[in-house]
């Protein structure tokens, strides 16, 4: 057992984990963090994308003891005071989820694509969102939720400026 | 009680945001696999790597030593309580149906079947414990290729002396239907246009993106089992029919569901085993599958060899379509696995007129993973078929495929339209949607820039692939579902709970998994009771408050389920006349009900149902001998099936020195008579088309000689990225089915079915002129680049996917080794 200390959607915590576990899983079984799901088992599917240290990851491809020390976000992270974040109420308003198994993971993608590129191509979204499967909305509306999201980040910053 | 109150807007049409959406976009779900509970036991299985064997001894001991494992148990121990995987469709009483045991006692007859479950405290405990099982297999031998299997010189099941499972045909003649195939084909022959045909069904795998798990509680007087199901209904039924334990005694439960597309229409060996292993143990237990051996042993789809002969006059009239299927059923007869390809029986003839037909699909048992539903289920493979078929006979006769399909297609003043195979179309206006597609298309701009292209010798040619497909949606009615020995009736139940605070709860036996139940009958529901969209809760894929139902697939749970919740609508507003009448003091007989308002003829005195709801509750003031409850349920038994059609059109470019393909536009009008919920439906078509674009370009489960799954990971099962994919244009016409009360029709399978012949068919008309009639699925570059330097289809491929770590590449990237003949 290593012991490990990180912070998680802003709460620090604590554990002896086994060196083997991956972080996804230490999230769902021994924080409860089930927002963030397991699609796969080759790093192909990107449903379990969270941000480490504000980078998107797929944790099925850390291990826990690499998070030690780091600052974590889940989906269960990202609305704050209850106001859903602007990718979440875009992923809805744009109707770029059906089942919703892909979604945490799109929306946790779709964040860092938007922090690198904040007004991105068509093109640029779909290489973006390239690591993550979807098998019901056909990407379509998804591409058009991270349009609206980037539109809504310029309206933002034309209202502060 | 309220006098004044404005009629609410109509939901029906509007483009409401899904309820469901809250907590999918804020991780707020419950998965099966997010389900804990105190002191749940974890299982894992151990399956076997061959696809043929005898089980000659399995070693556990080493495994039960093992740290916090509870219990190990082999297919010989639980014979007799396990319980079987049925067969709720047998084709006819001959049909040979291999038993299917959750785990076999004797003999494996497919690699990833499941020889032995280990159950431990955790999952990385079980997994590793699963590791020391100790099975020693006798090789058997193996038949994997359809066409080689249906020779019977392997068997897949040696007792049963055949691989052929059943035969089934449907003959216009026979049937009074139409006429004599063979004479329609022989008079072609003679005087006419003959084309005859052999098309390959890639096997496919429904790949939903949440694998499936299941928990199942002994505590407590009802074992609950939640699941990854979209059959929580049917699942408890046959888990009670064959296990022995009553049905009364299980509550079946399907919570958040992660996508199904027919992969989830299934009872599972891992379901009937993790039920088996908590009543062993007497605690709570869990198996979730990893994606690999989802892939390998969650039920596949199509796969199928089409044999075509259609007969036209010279004019490009077709009289006549002749069918021979070779289907692949793998190791066993799933759910409804025989009936998919008969489900196609009816769907060849599509949307045209011709007098003579005959379908036989002869249903071959292999021993690679069982065949089953998979989106469109039958209706695909049809659709592909005779849409590549009009292609050719348009090449043929020389006249432009759209021309020639409105040549021989049911005009729109002729429905209802009785079909050859027997079928009523009851609405459609192919008419209509063409011409709406082609003029967003720009069909005949790129039909220009494609002759441009031709005559100078671009090495990069634009292919234009038209599919106005038609399919059936809604299995009906529940007498015809018997007659072809269909193990369960049509209808769906729907029940509607008025509460005393005004708030609505609808129960349905739909169970969405994905599709937006929630928001759309809530919308149907607000309409017809007049109450707000917000009030309406919808609660579905619990057997303890969803009673009654059938579940969802094949693109029923819309034209069945929604009428069954407007016939228990209509009968609260009925149950509340009586109390509002009495409230009014006025006579049933001189009350309307119009916005969610009771009320009195002429006048503006009435009273809301939600109001009556309330003095129903408390029941102080009630007319004598009326109960004081307005809930009302309906199940509803369909009529006929419903008949979406539609017409698709495709741009490719194909690079003809590489064999790359491009798709550049896509546009889909689709008639799916009224529609509840416009962005609901658009997600249905895009994510339909990508679906049927990617059989089309993309996906192919191979297995290599011995019978192992080669594109056994996402690495190696090419599931379409948004890299791959482009935005589609889309539209609808509107020709309102007559069979049901909200002249609805489905839309869940309708991209699916149209798009892969759309795709096909640009694919091909790209590089027609190079001498290319056909070219196999997926088109691959490789397939589409020997076609073009060969006139032929491609070739077969066979282990097309490699491990994703191979010496050829440095141990760094993906290979393709696909060795297809040139034929």
């Amino acid at each position: 057992m290593t012991r490990i200390n990180l912070t998680v959607d802003g709460q620090q915590v604590a554990d002896d984990v086994e060196p083997r576990m991956l972080l996804v899983h230490y999230l769902r079984e021994r924080l409860g963090k089930t927002g963030t799901v397991v699609g796969c088992d080759t790093s192909n599917c990107g449903a379990c994308t969270v941000h480490l240290d504000g980078t998107s990851v797929k944790s099925c491809n850390v291990l826990a003891v690499q998070a030690d020390g780091a600052a974590v976000t889940t989906i269960e992270g990202i609305a704050t005071d209850g106001a859903l974040h602007p990718v979440q109420e875009a992923f809805r308003e744009c109707h770029g989820l059906q089942c919703g198994y892909c979604t945490p993971g799109m929306i946790m993608q779709t964040i860092d694509l938007l922090n690198d590129d904040p007004d991105p191509s068509e093109e640029a979204i779909r290489l973006g969102l390239e690591g993550n499967l979807c098998r019901c909305t056909g990407y379509h509306n998804i591409v058009r939720a991270v349009q609206h999201a980037a539109a809504g980040s310029d309206r933002a910053e034309g209202a502060s400026a | 009680m309220s006098t004044t109150q404005d009629a609410p807007a109509r939901e029906v049409g509007r483009d409401r945001r899904r309820k469901e959406d809250q907590r999918l976009i804020t991780g707020r779900t419950r998965w099966t696999d997010n389900i804990q509970l105190p002191g749940m036991l974890h299982l894992a299985m151990v399956r076997s790597p061959f696809a043929h064997a005898r089980i000659t001894s399995i070693d556990t001991t080493a495994a039960k030593a093992a740290p916090n494992v509870v219990d190990v148990f082999t297919g010989r121990e639980v014979a007799d309580v396990q319980g079987v995987i049925a067969n709720a469709w047998p084709l006819s009483d001959e049909q040979k149906t291999p038993d299917h045991a959750p785990m076999p006692a004797e003999r494996v007859s497919f690699a990833g079947e499941i020889v032995a479950v280990v159950v431990a405290r955790t999952a990385a405990e079980a997994r590793d414990a699963a590791e020391l099982v100790e099975v020693d297999y006798e090789e058997l031998p193996v038949v994997v290729d359809l066409k080689e299997a249906a020779e019977d010189k392997v068997l897949a099941h040696p007792d049963l002396g055949t691989n052929v499972s059943a035969v089934w045909t449907l003959d216009s003649e026979e049937g009074g239907t139409g006429g004599n195939v063979d004479e329609a084909i022989e008079a072609a022959r003679a005087d006419g246009i003959v084309i005859e045909r052999e098309y390959r069904q890639q096997r496919l795998i429904p790949a939903f993106m949440e694998p499936r798990s299941t928990v199942v509680d002994p505590t407590g007087e009802q074992y609950v089992v939640w699941s990854a199901t979209q059959i929580p209904h049917i699942a408890r039924f046959l888990l009670a029919a064959t296990t022995g334990t009553p049905e009364s005694k299980i509550r079946y439960v399907a919570p958040d569901v992660g996508g199904g597309f027919g992969g989830k229409l299934q009872t599972t060996p891992e379901e009937w085993l993790t039920f088996l292993a908590a009543k062993r143990t007497g605690k709570p237990t869990k198996y979730t599958e990893t994606r690999s051996e989802s892939l390998m042993a969650a039920h596949h789809g199509r796969d199928q060899w089409q044999r075509l002969t259609l007969a036209a006059g010279k004019d490009g009239r077709v009289t006549g379509l002749k069918v021979d299927l070779l289907a692949d059923l793998g190791s066993y007869v799933g759910i409804v696995g025989g009936g998919v390809p008969v489900l196609g029986a009816w769907m060849f003839n599509a949307i045209y007129k011709w007098d003579a037909y005959r379908f036989t699909t002869t249903n071959v048992l292999t021993n690679k993973a069982w065949v089953d539903a998979y989106r469109g289920a039958g209706r695909p493979e049809a659709t592909y078929a005779i849409e590549r078929l009009m292609d050719e006979l348009a090449a043929e006769v020389g006249k432009d495929p759209l021309e020639v399909r409105e040549m021989n297609w049911i005009k729109h003043e002729e429905f209802p339209f009785t079909t050859v195979a027997g079928m009523t179309y009851d609405s459609g206006n192919y008419e209509a949607a063409t011409a709406r597609a082609k003029e967003l298309f720009g069909y005949d701009e790129l039909r220009a820039e494609q002759q441009r292209r031709r005559d100078s010798g671009d090495p990069v040619q634009l292919g234009i692939g038209v599919s106005t497909f038609t399919e059936m949606c809604g299995l009906a009615p529940s007498r015809v579902l018997g007659s072809l020995n269909y193990g369960a009736g049509g209808w769906e139940h729907a029940e509607i709970r008025m509460l005393p605070t005004g708030k609505v709860e609808v129960i349905t036996g739909t169970s969405p998994h994905g599709q937006g139940h929630e928001t759309a009958w809530s919308q149907i529901v607000a309409d017809r009771l007049g109450v707000p969209f917000e009030d309406v809760e919808v609660l579905h894929g619990d057997t303890q408050v969803s009673v009654r139902g059938l579940d969802t697939y094949g693109s029923r749970s819309l034209v069945v389920g929604g009428e069954a919740l407007v016939l228990a609508a209509d009968k609260v507003v009925e149950r509340a006349k009586p109390i509002a009448a009495h409230l009014l003091e006025a006579s049933p007989d001189d009350l309307e009900f119009t916005g969610g308002r009771l009320q009195v003829r002429g006048t503006d005195k009435g009273v809301t149902i939600q109001e009556v709801a309330t003095a129903a509750w408390a029941a102080h003031d009630l007319p004598d001998g009326v109960e004081p409850n307005l809930d009302a349920s309906a199940t509803y038994d369909p009529v006929n099936f419903s008949f979406p059609h539609g017409t698709h059109l495709c741009a490719i470019e194909v690079d003809t020195e590489t064999g790359g393909v491009k798709m550049r536009k896509y546009v889909a009008v689709d008639d799916i008579g009224n529609i509840i919920n416009p962005l609901i439906v658009a997600g249905q078509v895009h994510g339909g088309l990508v679906q049927g674009i990617s059989q089309a370009l993309w996906e192919e489960a191979t297995y290599d000689d011995n019978g192992t799954l080669v594109s056994g990971s996402f690495v190696d099962y090419l599931l379409p990225t948004a890299a791959d994919t482009i935005s589609f244009d889309i539209d609808h016409t509107t020709s309102p089915s007559t069979t049901n009360t909200l002249g609805t029709k489905g839309v869940g399978e309708a991209g699916t079915i149209a798009s892969t012949p759309a795709v096909v068919n640009a694919v091909v008309d790209a590089v027609r002129h190079l001498g290319v009639r056909d070219i196999q699925m997926p088109c691959t570059p490789e397939r589409v680049w020997r076609a073009v330097n060969s006139g032929s289809s491609g070739g077969a491929t066979t282990e097309a996917a490699a491990p994703h770590f191979d010496a050829s590449t440095g141990m760094s990237g993906t290979v393709d080794r696909a060795e297809g003949d040139v034929q």
